[in-house]
């Protein structure tokens, strides 16, 4: 859906563009190219790793990881566990339902998902390359910290 | 030899993919479909991403972009990163080139701070996912968690990062262009 609307305003802007000015045009899809280009080594190594953790970090693995699953000891396992690295949505949400059926708690599931969606220790170098090391690091920390208020908030909320 | 080093992740993701076909097959079919997947998603949400900025970078004069979510554009600058954040699609990673782009242009940091808040958290498509799997009340509650989180973050970047680190960054955002 959202894709669709980028495809859209993308070609709409392009055309227009190109009616009002060829050159500028031109120069615009070349600056599109090599921006692309340019990211495409950093991102296909990320992708292919990011799959391969994945692959064997199977909900099994992870419910074991996160223990019993309950206090403050699961939480952090969760959250560490979700800082590896930043995952596209449609795998973070199955396997947090996954988990929650193999008996993982709310509170903890909160932790995963604040940090799988926000702290990436493996998109770190991407985010460094970026946004310079102080940037990178201070903002997956401040993520990482916050993870456990949300957490405990949806601990007392949802339970 | 410079465009093997630049795939060298890659290629040796795929050697590992490959070496663990031999004893561990499930895991490896594993990996193949979520790489495959994730590559299609890149695949298809990227272009029209780089078309937008390239067509930004041309036509919008860094005024603009200044002028409306600069680091004196107040209220509605930050409530634009914000919905442009949420409206977005696709992983965080995503989100980089397009801050640095904005960076480019003269937008605030507070602003691109809040704007990869907003893309980590609010993200629409996401918030679906989540209420699927987890239902309404943890989507909910974790959603009117984060807002607030996300501009306290931004808050403290803003005050931790010095006047240098700040210049340091829009350094390297020139530089990625």
């Amino acid at each position: 859906m959202q894709t669709a609307i980028y495809y859209g305003l993308a070609t709409f802007l392009t055309l227009f563009s190109f009616l009002k000015d060829k050159n500028k045009t031109k120069l615009s899809l070349r600056k599109a190219w090599k921006s692309f280009v340019n990211i495409l080594p950093q991102l296909l190594g990320m992708i292919s790793v990011i799959g391969i953790i994945i692959a064997y970090l199977s909900p099994q693995t992870i419910s074991n990881l996160i223990g019993g699953s309950s206090g403050w000891l699961g939480v952090l396992s969760a959250a560490i566990v979700g800082s590896i690295t930043l995952i596209p949505a449609f795998v973070a949400f199955p396997m947090a339902a996954i988990l929650l059926e193999n008996g993982a708690g709310y509170m903890q599931l909160s932790a995963f998902a604040s940090t799988l969606t926000m702290v990436g220790l493996i998109t770190l170098p991407l985010e460094i390359k970026f946004f310079g090391r102080k940037f990178a690091l201070l903002r997956n920390i401040l993520a990482f910290v916050f993870a456990f208020i949300v957490a405990f908030v949806i601990g007392r909320v949802v339970g | 030899m410079k465009i093997l080093k630049k795939y060298l992740v890659f290629l040796l993701s795929l050697g590992v993919i490959g070496l663990s076909f031999l004893w561990d097959k499930q895991t490896a079919v594993k990996a193949v479909v979520t790489v495959g997947k994730s590559f299609k998603e890149m695949l298809f949400i990227l272009p029209p991403i780089f078309v937008l900025l390239g067509l930004l970078d041309v036509w919008v004069p860094r005024e603009t972009m200044v002028k409306y979510m600069g680091k004196d554009s107040g209220l509605m600058g930050s409530l634009l990163a914000f919905l442009l954040g949420s409206a977005a699609a696709g992983p965080l990673y995503v989100v980089f080139p397009i801050a640095a782009a904005f960076l480019r242009k003269g937008v605030g940091l507070f602003n691109v701070l809040i704007m990869i808040g907003a893309w980590s958290t609010t993200k629409i498509p996401m918030l679906l996912m989540e209420y699927n799997s987890l239902g309404a009340k943890f989507t909910l509650t974790r959603l009117f968690m984060n807002i607030p989180l996300i501009i306290i973050i931004a808050l403290v970047m803003v005050l931790l990062l010095k006047e240098e680190d700040v210049q340091e960054i829009y350094k390297r955002a020139a530089k990625m262009e």
